[in-house]
C-alpha cells in the first residue's frame, strides 16, 4: 500500500454536451504534500473537483473519461458520501454548517457517536441515543488540532465568519481515515491573521501525512504554503511542477496565457480624451451576494472605455450593480462632479447612467414582450418618453413612436429579427444582448455600464457586440465601463483595465501590460511590488 | 464576538406576540363571559384530553423543516376507516379501541408514506401541498364511504348504513353497547388532587434519579423536587379545590399524552432526531453530510400521520359519535392554529408550546361564545370568532416567518460585510 501518490487523476476529460470543459487533465498528489490547483474561472478546477467527489452533476451528464486512483488503486467514486468513505474530504468555500447546531453537533453531523438500546436493536441504528459526552471530547480534540480555543458547546450561529472555516476543517480532520483534504478558496473570507493561522494549520495537517489540494487565487499563499502547483487553463493542463522550481511571476503568466487572435480590435482614437473625470468612486461597498465590493476607489475618464477585469466572485460585477442601485451600496459616487444618489435605481437612470446587465434573461429583458416594448420600457418608465398625456394624469403609450424608436435601433445595431413585434424570448443570445444595449441607449445615457456583454453568446455575435460598443464610444463619445471575465476582450477594446480582487481595485493596467502583470493583479498582488522580479519580461 | 445578552423586553414581546395576545384575549373574554372558573377548568381538561395528542403529532414535521403538516387530516381519515370496521365487527370498549389503533397504524402509515413521497417532490411548499392533499383525500374518502362501502364491500351492521340507501350513514354512533365510547375514560378516572400527588411523586423520583445516578450536581434536580412540593402545597389551597372541583382526570388518556411528550423528547436525542433537526435547518448541509434527506422527511411525515390517526381515535371515542363526512375536515386547521398560539413557529416547536397552545386555544373557545352572548347578545359570534382566529393565527405565523427570514438574511449580510471590513 505504499503507492507514491495518494491521489492520481489520470487523463481526465469531460464534456457537457458539445462543450469540452476538461481535456486530458492529470493531477497527482503525494501524501503529506500541499498541492495548489490554480486557474482562472472556467479553467476546469471545479469540474475536476466535482469528478473527484462523484457529484451527481457529473454522473447525470454522461460521466467522464480517464481514471481516478487512490493509493494506487483504481476507484469508482459514485457520490460525495462515497468520497467521504474513501477518505476524501472537502472544506467548502460556502460553509456547510448548520447555524442552529453547536460546534460539536456540526463536527459530528451524521457521524454521531451513539449507544444502542433495546428499541434500537429491534428497529435500527437510527434510534440509538446520542452520546454527547464522547462527541464533545472528539470535537474538543479536533478543535485543539486546528488551534481553536472556542467552547465546543457554542452555537455556530453566533460565530465570526473566520471561525466557521476552522470548524469545517475540524470536522474534516475528525473523520477517520481521512487521506486527502480539498480546501476551496478557504482564505477568501478570512482576516489576514486568520489566513496565516489557516496556512499553519494546513501545514500541520500535512505533516500528519494527509494530502491537501489547495484551491486559491492568492499566489503569495501558494508560494508560502505549497509544495507543488498544477495550473489549468481553458480545461487543459498547462503545467504541474514543484513550487521551488518556479516563481510567482511564472505562475501568473501560466495562468493567463494570451489567446492567439484578438476577438475585435478597437480603431485608433482620432482625438485626445478631454482628461475630465466622468465618474469618481470613493470607498464603495456593495453587498451583492457572491460579488461583494469592499471599499473600492476608481476614477473613470470622460470618453474612455474602461475595462474591469478580475476573477469571478471578487466583486467586479458588484460594482455596476451597486452603483445602479440594484444591490445595497454605501460610499460616494460622483458623476461629472455631481453627487449620485445610491440605492435609488430610478434617480441614477435619470442622471444619465445606464447599464446593460450581466443577467440578460433575469434583469435585462422582459422575455414575453416585444422587442419594441423592451427597448422603450426604461425610457417610458424613467424619462416619461413615448407617452400621450390624457387629462394631465393618465397616460398612454405612444405605440407609433415606440416602434419608430425600435426600428431605428434594429437598423443601427443590426438586430436580426422578423419585426420589432417579435418577442425577445425567441431571439438568439447575441440579438438579445443587442436589445439590452438598445434599451440602455434609449435612455440617452451619458455613461454606460456594460456587464459581461459576451457571456453565453457565440463568437460572431461577440464581435458584433464589441464593435457596437467601440462605435458608440468613438462616434458618440460615450463613456463606457465594461466588466468582463474575458481578459482578451477587455484587452482588445479598452483604453485601460482595472483589475478587481477581493472587492477593491488592485491595479489599473494598460491593455498591453504583460500576462504576468494581469495574473498577479488578479491574485491581489500589485505588479512591481515583488522584489527582484521583473514583471515586464514577456 | 462577545455580545452581551441583554434582557430585552421588547424583543421578548415581539417574539411571543401571538401567545401574549391570546393570554390577554382569554382573560378579557373570561371576565365578560360570567363563567365560573371551575366550569372553565372542567371543560378545558375534557377538551385537552381530546385534542392534545393531535397537536403534539405536529411537532416532528415542524422540526424536520416541513412546516405544519396539514395532512394530519388524512391520518384522521385513516382512524375513521378503522373505527368503521371496529363498529362493523362489533368489538366493544377498550378492546375495540385497541383494535382500532392496531388498524389505524398501518392505514395511516401507508397514507403518510404516500403524502411524504409527494411532499418530497415539492420541497418548500409542504404546507400548501399537504393542505391541498387533505382536500383531495377528502374526495377519495367520500367515494370510499358513500359508494365502495355498502356497494362493493357490504356492511352487515344496519346502524352504519344510510337508511333506505347504500353508503355509510352521516353520523356514526359509538355509544351503543357494542361501541367504543369512553373506552379510555372507563379505564379509570381520578380526582385532580390524587393526580397531583402521583405527578409530584414521579417528579421527585426523577429528581432523585438525576441526583443519585446521573450525578447531576446542578440545580436542576432540586428545582424539580421543589416544584413537586409546591404543586402538592397548592393542591391543599381552597382556590385549587374550588377551581378543580368539577374535574375528573381520565388516567389512560393523560398517560398517553404524557408518553407522546416523552416520545417527542427522547426521539430528539437519537440519531434520527439529530437528522430531523439537521434536515429541518438546512437540507443542503444535511445532504452534503451524507444524510438521506428524503428518507428523513418521509419518516417524519409517516410518524406524524400515524400519531394524528391515534389522536383522532382518542378524540372520537371521547365524543361518542362523529360526523362521518366532516369530523376530519378541520383537524389540521385547528391543530395547526393551536400549536402556533402556543408560541411555535413553522420552523420550531416544542412539547410545551403544543400544550400551552392547546390550553389557550380551547380556553378562548370556551369563553368566547359566552362573552359574545353577554356583550353582543349572540352566542354565534363566538363561533365566528373561532374560525376567524384559526385562519388569522396561521396567516400571521406565515407572515412573521417570512419577515424573520428576510431579517435573518439581512443580518447575515451585514455580518459578512463587517467581517470583510475587518479583513
Amino acid at each position: 500500500m505504499s503507492a507514491e501518490y495518494v491521489l492520481e487523476m489520470n487523463r481526465i476529460s469531460k464534456q457537457y454536451g458539445d462543450n469540452a470543459v476538461l481535456n486530458d487533465v492529470s493531477l497527482k498528489v503525494k501524501s503529506g504534500e500541499i498541492h495548489a490547483l490554480l486557474g482562472e474561472n472556467g479553467a476546469g478546477k471545479s469540474t475536476l473537483m466535482n469528478i473527484l467527489f462523484g457529484m451527481p452533476v457529473i454522473h447525470n451528464t454522461g460521466g467522464f473519461q480517464g481514471e481516478v486512483l487512490i493509493n494506487g488503486e483504481k476507484q469508482n467514486i459514485s457520490s460525495p458520501h462515497d468520497a467521504m468513505l474513501k477518505g476524501i474530504g472537502m472544506v467548502h468555500q460556502e460553509f456547510m454548517l448548520i447555524p442552529g447546531f453547536t460546534i460539536t453537533e456540526n463536527i459530528k453531523l451524521n457521524r454521531e457517536v451513539s449507544k444502542p438500546n433495546i428499541i434500537s436493536k429491534l428497529i435500527g441504528k437510527d434510534l440509538e441515543i446520542l452520546d454527547m459526552a464522547t462527541m464533545e471530547q472528539d470535537a474538543r480534540k479536533a478543535l485543539d488540532a486546528v488551534g481553536m480555543s472556542v467552547d465546543e458547546h457554542t452555537l455556530v450561529k453566533g460565530l465570526p465568519v473566520g471561525y466557521m472555516q476552522f470548524v469545517e476543517i475540524a470536522r474534516e480532520i475528525d473523520k477517520e481515515g481521512i487521506k486527502l483534504l480539498v480546501f476551496d478558496e478557504p482564505t477568501a473570507v478570512l482576516t489576514e491573521s486568520e489566513a496565516e493561522q489557516l496556512i499553519s494549520v494546513m501545514k500541520s495537517i500535512a505533516e500528519k501525512g494527509i494530502a491537501i489540494i489547495f484551491i486559491t487565487h492568492r499566489l503569495d499563499e501558494v508560494m508560502n504554503a505549497c509544495d507543488s502547483v498544477t495550473v489549468l487553463r481553458d480545461g487543459k493542463l498547462v503545467k504541474s511542477m514543484p513550487t521551488n522550481e518556479t516563481s510567482i511571476i511564472n505562475i501568473a503568466k501560466l495562468m493567463i496565457g494570451r489567446a492567439s487572435d484578438d476577438v475585435a480590435k478597437a480603431p485608433q482614437r482620432t482625438e485626445q480624451l478631454s482628461g475630465n473625470i466622468a465618474m469618481e468612486i470613493k470607498d464603495l461597498h456593495v453587498s451583492m451576494p457572491g460579488e461583494r465590493v469592499r471599499g473600492l476607489n476608481l476614477e473613470v475618464m470622460e470618453g474612455e472605455i474602461l475595462g474591469i477585469g478580475g476573477l469571478a466572485g471578487q466583486g467586479k460585477i458588484g460594482l455596476p450593480n451597486g452603483i445602479m442601485g440594484l444591490f445595497e451600496a454605501t460610499g460616494e459616487v460622483k458623476l461629472f462632479g455631481k453627487k449620485l444618489p445610491l440605492n435609488n435605481a430610478k434617480e441614477v437612470l435619470k442622471q444619465g447612467v445606464a447599464m446593460v446587465s450581466e443577467d440578460r434573461r433575469g434583469v435585462g429583458l422582459l422575455l414575453d414582450e416585444s422587442i419594441a416594448n423592451n427597448i422603450a420600457f426604461n425610457a417610458i418608465q424613467v424619462n416619461g418618453k413615448y407617452l400621450y398625456n390624457i387629462l394631465g394624469f393618465a397616460s398612454l403609450m405612444n405605440t407609433r413612436a415606440v416602434y419608430k424608436l425600435a426600428n431605428d435601433f434594429i437598423k443601427q445595431l443590426d438586430i436580426r429579427c422578423t419585426s420589432a413585434a417579435q418577442h425577445t424570448g425567441t431571439l438568439s443570445g447575441g440579438n438579445q444582448q443587442k436589445v439590452c444595449i438598445a434599451r440602455a441607449l434609449a435612455l440617452d445615457p451619458k455613461f454606460l455600464f456594460v456587464s459581461e456583454p459576451t457571456r453565453g453568446i457565440d463568437i460572431g455575435a461577440k464581435r458584433l457586440v464589441l464593435e457596437t460598443l467601440t462605435k458608440l464610444n468613438r462616434k458618440l463619445g460615450m463613456t463606457i465601463v465594461m466588466v468582463s471575465s474575458e481578459l482578451n476582450e477587455l484587452r482588445s477594446i479598452a483604453d485601460r483595465i482595472a483589475v478587481v480582487s477581493e472587492g477593491v481595485v488592485v491595479d489599473i493596467l494598460s491593455p498591453e501590460a504583460s500576462d504576468a502583470d494581469f495574473g498577479l493583479a488578479m491574485s491581489g498582488i500589485k505588479p512591481g511590488s515583488i522584489e527582484g522580479g521583473n514583471s515586464n519580461e514577456n | 464576538m462577545n455580545k452581551v445578552k441583554k434582557f430585552d423586553i421588547a424583543q421578548i414581546l415581539r417574539n411571543n406576540a401571538v401567545t401574549i395576545t391570546f393570554v390577554i384575549l382569554c382573560i378579557v373574554c373570561l371576565m365578560f363571559s360570567g363563567l365560573q372558573v371551575s366550569y372553565l377548568v372542567f371543560e378545558l381538561f375534557t377538551r385537552i384530553s381530546r385534542n392534545a395528542f393531535i397537536v403534539l403529532a405536529l411537532i416532528i414535521p415542524i422540526i424536520a423543516g416541513m412546516g405544519i403538516n396539514f395532512a394530519i387530516t388524512i391520518g384522521a381519515m385513516g382512524a375513521q376507516i378503522a373505527i368503521l370496521w371496529v363498529l362493523e365487527w362489533g368489538v366493544p370498549g377498550f378492546k375495540g379501541f385497541l383494535l382500532a389503533a392496531a388498524l389505524t397504524i398501518p392505514i395511516a402509515g401507508i397514507f403518510g408514506w404516500l403524502v411524504g413521497l409527494l411532499l418530497n417532490k415539492m420541497k418548500g411548499q409542504e404546507m400548501i401541498g399537504s393542505m391541498i392533499m387533505g382536500y383531495f383525500a377528502n374526495g377519495l374518502y367520500q367515494l370510499l364511504f358513500l359508494f365502495i362501502f355498502g356497494n362493493i364491500i357490504p356492511l352487515s351492521n344496519p346502524n352504519l348504513v344510510i337508511r333506505g340507501s347504500t353508503g355509510v350513514a352521516n353520523t356514526l354512533d359509538l355509544s351503543r353497547k357494542d361501541g367504543i365510547k369512553h373506552a379510555l375514560e372507563n379505564l379509570g378516572q381520578i380526582k385532580p388532587d390524587l393526580a397531583v400527588y402521583i405527578l409530584a411523586a414521579i417528579m421527585i423520583l426523577i429528581a432523585a434519579y438525576m441526583y443519585l445516578y446521573k450525578k447531576d450536581k446542578t440545580k436542576k434536580p432540586f428545582a424539580l423536587a421543589g416544584i413537586a412540593v409546591l404543586m402538592v402545597a397548592v393542591s391543599f389551597t381552597p382556590i385549587f379545590k374550588n377551581w378543580f372541583s368539577m374535574v375528573k382526570i381520565p388516567v389512560a388518556t393523560y398517560v398517553l399524552i404524557g408518553l407522546l411528550c416523552l416520545f417527542n423528547y427522547v426521539i430528539m436525542k437519537t440519531r434520527l432526531g439529530q437528522q430531523f433537526r439537521a434536515v429541518g435547518q438546512s437540507g443542503t448541509v444535511a445532504n452534503a453530510a451524507g444524510i438521506n434527506v428524503n428518507r428523513v422527511r418521509l419518516i417524519a411525515i409517516i410518524i406524524s400521520t400515524i400519531l394524528a390517526g391515534i389522536g383522532q381515535l382518542m378524540f372520537v371515542q371521547n365524543m361518542g359519535s362523529f360526523q362521518t363526512y366532516g369530523a376530519h375536515e378541520q383537524v389540521g386547521l385547528y391543530a395547526g392554529a393551536a400549536i402556533l398560539v402556543g408560541g411555535a413557529s413553522i420552523a420550531g416547536a416544542t412539547n410545551g408550546q403544543a400544550l400551552l397552545g392547546c390550553v389557550l386555544f380551547h380556553t378562548l373557545f370556551i369563553v368566547a361564545p359566552a362573552a359574545g352572548k353577554n356583550l353582543l347578545g349572540d352566542a354565534a359570534i363566538g363561533e365566528y370568532f373561532r374560525v376567524f382566529i384559526s385562519y388569522g393565527v396561521i396567516a400571521m405565523a406565515l407572515v412573521m416567518h417570512a419577515w424573520r427570514t428576510v431579517k435573518k438574511k439581512k443580518s447575515l449580510a451585514s455580518n459578512l460585510a463587517d467581517a470583510s471590513a475587518k479583513a
